[in-house]
């Protein structure tokens, strides 16, 4: 199955944000990685690096990263970077952080592979209401 | 130009005086941003000071690259992985090097720039470091070009880039947090392009 890992500045968004996804899907590996390391506003390289590396040990399928701007966003490629070649393999996507997340979920539980997944993840916006 | 124990004196220099700086570039960053600059990028080059140490006798791609892990690891907003990768560039071009001429220089700036650009998918002009940088590495080429000793170049850089922050006053951002402010942002000074003139200030008046 394929894992997800939630990047947000704020450590109660990205926990917040995974809450949300994982109520339509409790089994699908994932770790909410926010905040610095002190817990304040701001990214954490470790602390993603850690989260990614985790859910990877238990999801076969590969690993999404959801960041939500500017340094999360970043900081979450340079760990993706960093671990280039490791299986399974982990990629970040373009998308909505909240709706991204859900849809992601949904699609992970439902055994769609790291390519799907992603895709569902960065055609989530509006599709509850469509 | 430089050896070791010099670039290991000049991080040192400007450890100091992102401290010194340190309340100027928060301030900035409160009027269109976040309000974490200056504290972020001290904590930053804190930890690379203190890492300094254990730096000496090491080749200047290890130590630039050391400083860029640093950054990446401590700063926590948008400047540690921007400025973390421009270390990391400007180690890998000085790769082994324990001595580094104004050839070398300028090849490690503009391998710095290209990361920040990479990193960021910015380009000059969108009120970021980059529209200090990009002038700053232009000033220091044609320096060198005319045959300027490295502190001339370095000092033609520093001015270069402190015009190109003034310069950020005047443009509208489209990148980074103060693009949400659209027009709002104008007639503020970019943070991250104020820090690298404070970088590039005290890199020159360290020669
Ligand atoms: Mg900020």
């Amino acid at each position: 199955m394929v894992g997800l890992v939630l990047v947000s500045h704020i450590a109660k968004l990205a926990e917040g944000a995974l809450e949300l996804g994982l109520l339509m899907a409790p089994e699908v590996p994932a770790e909410a990685a926010g905040g610095t390391a002190d817990g304040g506003p701001g990214t954490d390289y470790e602390k993603i690096a850690g989260a990614v590396e985790r859910v990877s040990a238990k999801a076969d399928g590969g690993v999404l990263v959801i960041a939500d701007m500017g340094s999360s966003r970043m900081t979450a490629e340079m760990v993706l970077e960093d671990r280039e070649g490791c299986q399974p393999e982990a990629v970040i996507a373009d998308c909505p952080f909240v709706e991204g997340c859900v849809a992601a979920a949904v699609s992970a539980a439902a055994g769609e592979g790291l390519a799907d997944v992603r895709r569902a993840a960065e055609t989530a916006l509006g599709r509850d209401c469509e | 130009m430089t050896d070791s124990a010099k670039l290991i004196e000049v991080l040192g220099n400007v450890k100091d005086a992102i401290d010194a700086n340190a309340e100027y570039l928060t301030d900035l960053d409160a009027a269109i941003g976040d309000s974490d600059h200056g504290i972020n990028l001290a904590r930053g080059f804190r930890k690379v000071a203190e890492d300094l140490p254990a730096m000496a006798g090491k080749d200047i791609g290890a130590i630039l690259k050391k400083t860029g892990m640093d950054l990446v690891s401590t700063v926590g907003g948008s400047s540690g992985p921007l400025y973390g990768t421009a270390f990391m560039k400007a180690g890998a071009s000085a790769a082994g090097k324990s001595e580094i001429n104004t050839e070398d220089f300028l090849n490690m700036f503009s391998a710095a720039i290209g990361g920040v650009k990479m990193r960021g998918k910015s380009e000059e002009g969108e009120k970021t470091m980059l529209d200090a940088m990009g002038p700053a590495l232009r000033a220091a080429e044609e320096a060198a070009a005319a045959g300027k000793s490295a502190k001339e170049m370095l000092e033609a850089a520093a001015e270069a880039a402190a015009e190109g922050a003034a310069f950020t006053k005047t443009i509208i951002a489209t990148k980074g947090r103060a693009a949400y402010l659209g027009e709002r942002s104008l007639g503020h000074v970019d943070p991250g392009a104020a820090s690298f003139a404070v970088i590039m200030k005290t890199v020159a008046e360290s020669y």
